[in-house]
């Protein structure tokens, strides 16, 4: 077994072996081996010229990483909370994703913002966010969050080796789960959602925590009868629609599980489409379970208030079941 | 006030020393004024055009500022890399993209520099080395020290230069940037195009020091030269400098070059807001004039002078005729490059 902790230094360390381009930066990444111990051992093999400890200078992470990329280099960047990609915003929203767009194509931006992301942990309002959702909002990035040790890892292998920009959110809440551990070369193609538990009443979406939280739902509505489908996104960008249309077409109900607040979350965007290209499908009204609109309060009780829990998923799908 | 580990050429003003550094010769000095003449024409053209109406959105103009850019890229090598600002025209120039290329994208033609994607504060040469025009302020700085970063792991000995407006100078980035560059020694070159103005406001009214970038430098433990930014034979001796220290490895240098911009921030800004004495102090400071004098005492003949200058104007002329007979960009150009891949899908 692995933990989804040790996946991430494992999935780089396995790119920076095969590929000698491959750079990481960040605060604390190097001695110190990330403060969530998500880059351990990484200096120890790779040493100082491949694994390069910052300052704590979002923007100048994020910009250098975009230089070096438009360079030569597969930069991987870690920002440190993925609250804190607001200090770089301007590197996620306005450069690194336009640059291509905006020379017709003249430069590539091969890189990785890696970034730890979502609640569960206590951290507060600005420790504790989901922000997948300000990625999705982003034309010309690709947006990854795995929930498993094995995604960890195939998923960094993609996007590592991706010519594309990648925002990849790994779930604080998961660092500590553990998983079997992928083979050697395992590789997951970005935009391939997961069918993480098959199910015939009802279709659950979900991504990174929210798997979870959505698989031991379905455990729970099997003792009820409610066969319930949990489908794992695994990446916003590209957003594998095709999976969860043929789910639905199976099911005819669709619950979005999402950790990200209800206003703007990425759920709204995956429920659109099939308002518009899945309508003949449903037979019930579709739900979303997202985070209240509200910063991430600090008492673990409180926080429980906020962010989906596989109560408040239950309670959607035996619901919708019924309807 | 913190003062600058070193400082060459004037302190301040217009009225500022004789130029120094050793002469270069007469046919490079005669190739930079043509270079420089090439750009003060294009700039002419994309002022034109606007008021005609085939320049949409906005400019920013470079007249007045060519020697900065022709000084500093006579000084590099042709694989060091160069990022520019949304007044970047002559940056795009001097690195050697055609004022065909370069106006075509300002008309929003196919044929344009960017394919009409970029426009006029996007300006990108890759080819050359010239790796953007940025129109966020100060947002380059760290992508600059980023390729020279990258530079350094790979063992290129290229530089990687960010050139800035003076605005930048208040902005997180450069000082992230600065530090980050002097911390891991990197060879990055900030040049500072102190124009006087952020925008519309004189930019010593909102910085703490007199000399925006420079002052700064010895805060990041680099040096910081304030140099005349209107004479392209001190840009070229000064970035030459602090390029052979970068290649040698002993880190980043802030060039401070003081120049002033011939038209207004932006648009048809007509500058209202710069006094008449200094606009006129300025023009007769003109890089053009300054070079031309150089090429004076250099023995160049005004008949090779003059010749310079028609060719640069035929060049521009041309780049008018085929910018306007060029071809729209196809429409389906707008769903293509956001991806490695040429297209633009998110989904399926």
């Amino acid at each position: 077994m692995i933990t989804y902790r040790e996946a991430v230094a494992e999935g780089i360390a396995r790119e920076m072996r095969r590929d000698p381009a491959v750079v990481c930066l960040g605060e604390d990444i190097g001695a110190a081996e990330g403060v969530f111990k998500t880059t351990t051992g990484l200096l120890a093999e790779f040493g100082r010229e491949r694994v390069w400890d910052t300052p704590i200078s979002e923007q100048a992470i994020t910009g250098a990483a975009m230089g070096a990329a438009m360079t030569g280099l597969r930069p991987v960047a870690e920002i440190m909370f993925s609250d804190f990609l607001a200090c770089c915003w301007d590197y996620i929203a306005n450069e690194i994703p336009k640059i291509r767009y905006m020379t017709g194509g003249q430069v590539t931006v091969p890189l990785v913002v890696r970034t730890a992301n979502g609640g569960g942990l206590g951290f507060g309002a600005q420790h504790s966010q989901a922000v997948e959702n300000w990625a999705l909002t982003v034309p010309g990035l690709k947006v990854v969050a795995p929930a498993t040790p094995a995604d960890v890892v195939g998923l960094m292998a993609a996007s590592i080796r991706s010519d594309d920009p990648v925002v990849f959110f790994e779930h604080k809440g998961l660092f500590a789960s553990k998983g079997a551990p992928p083979p050697e070369g395992h590789v997951v193609e970005l935009g391939q959602a997961r069918v993480a538990r098959a199910g015939a009443d009802v279709t659950m979406v979900a991504l990174a925590s929210t798997v979870p939280v959505a698989l031991d739902a379905a455990a729970e509505l099997a003792a009820e009868g409610i066969s319930a489908e949990v489908i794992d996104l695994r990446c916003l960008v590209p957003l594998d629609m095709r999976t969860v249309l043929a789910s639905l077409g199976r099911t005819s109900r669709l619950v979005v599980v999402e950790e990200n607040p209800y206003q703007g979350g990425w759920g709204a965007t995956v429920v659109s489409i099939i308002a518009d290209e899945g309508f003949e499908l449903l037979d019930a009204p579709v739900r979303r379970v997202a985070a209240e609109c509200v910063p991430l309060p600090f008492a673990a009780s409180l926080e429980a208030q906020v962010i989906p829990t596989t109560a408040k998923v239950v309670a959607a799908v035996r619901q919708l079941a019924a309807y | 006030m913190t003062t600058p580990m070193t400082s060459t050429g004037p302190a301040s003003g217009p009225a500022g020393g004789p130029p120094g550094g050793p002469p270069i010769g007469a046919a490079e000095l005669l190739t930079l004024y043509e270079r420089m003449a090439l750009i003060r024409a294009t700039e002419k053209a994309a002022y034109d055009l606007f008021m005609l109406g085939l320049v949409k959105g906005t400019t920013h103009l470079a007249a007045g500022q060519e020697a900065v850019a022709v000084g500093a890229s006579a000084a590099l090598r042709a694989d060091d890399y160069v990022f520019a600002t949304y007044r970047g025209h002559h940056h795009a120039l001097a690195r050697g993209a055609s004022p065909a290329e370069c106006l075509a994208e300002l008309m929003s033609k196919g044929t344009g520099m960017c394919k009409a994607k970029g426009g006029s504060m996007h300006l990108t040469k890759a080819t050359v080395g010239m790796l953007g025009s940025y129109a966020i302020v100060g947002s380059h700085l760290p992508m600059a020290a980023g390729a020279a970063w990258s530079a350094r792991i790979r063992g290129t000995g290229q530089v990687a230069v960010a050139f800035f407006g003076d605005g930048a100078t208040n902005i997180g980035a450069f000082h992230e940037a600065l530090n980050l560059a002097s911390v891991w020694k990197l060879p990055a070159l900030f040049i500072c195009e102190n124009n006087l103005y952020m925008e519309y406001t004189p930019i010593s009214q909102v910085t703490a020091v007199a000399n925006p970038a420079a002052d700064r430098a010895a805060a990041y433990a680099m040096p910081g030269h304030v140099i005349d930014g209107n004479d392209v034979v001190v840009v070229k001796q000064a970035v030459a400098e602090a390029a052979d220290r970068a290649r040698r490895g002993d880190g980043p240098t802030v060039i401070e070059a003081r120049t002033y911009r011939h038209y207004g921030h932006s648009r048809a800004d007509p500058a209202k807001y710069r006094p008449a004495e200094e606009v006129e102090s300025w023009l007769r400071r003109d890089p053009l004039d300054i070079a031309r004098s150089r090429l004076q005492a250099a023995g160049v003949p005004p008949t090779a002078v003059a010749e310079a200058d028609e060719r640069a104007d035929r060049v521009v002329k041309d780049a008018i005729e085929a910018g306007k007979n060029a071809p729209d960009p196809d429409p389906a150009e707008a769903l293509t490059d956001v991806w490695a891949d040429g297209g633009a899908a998110w989904r399926t």
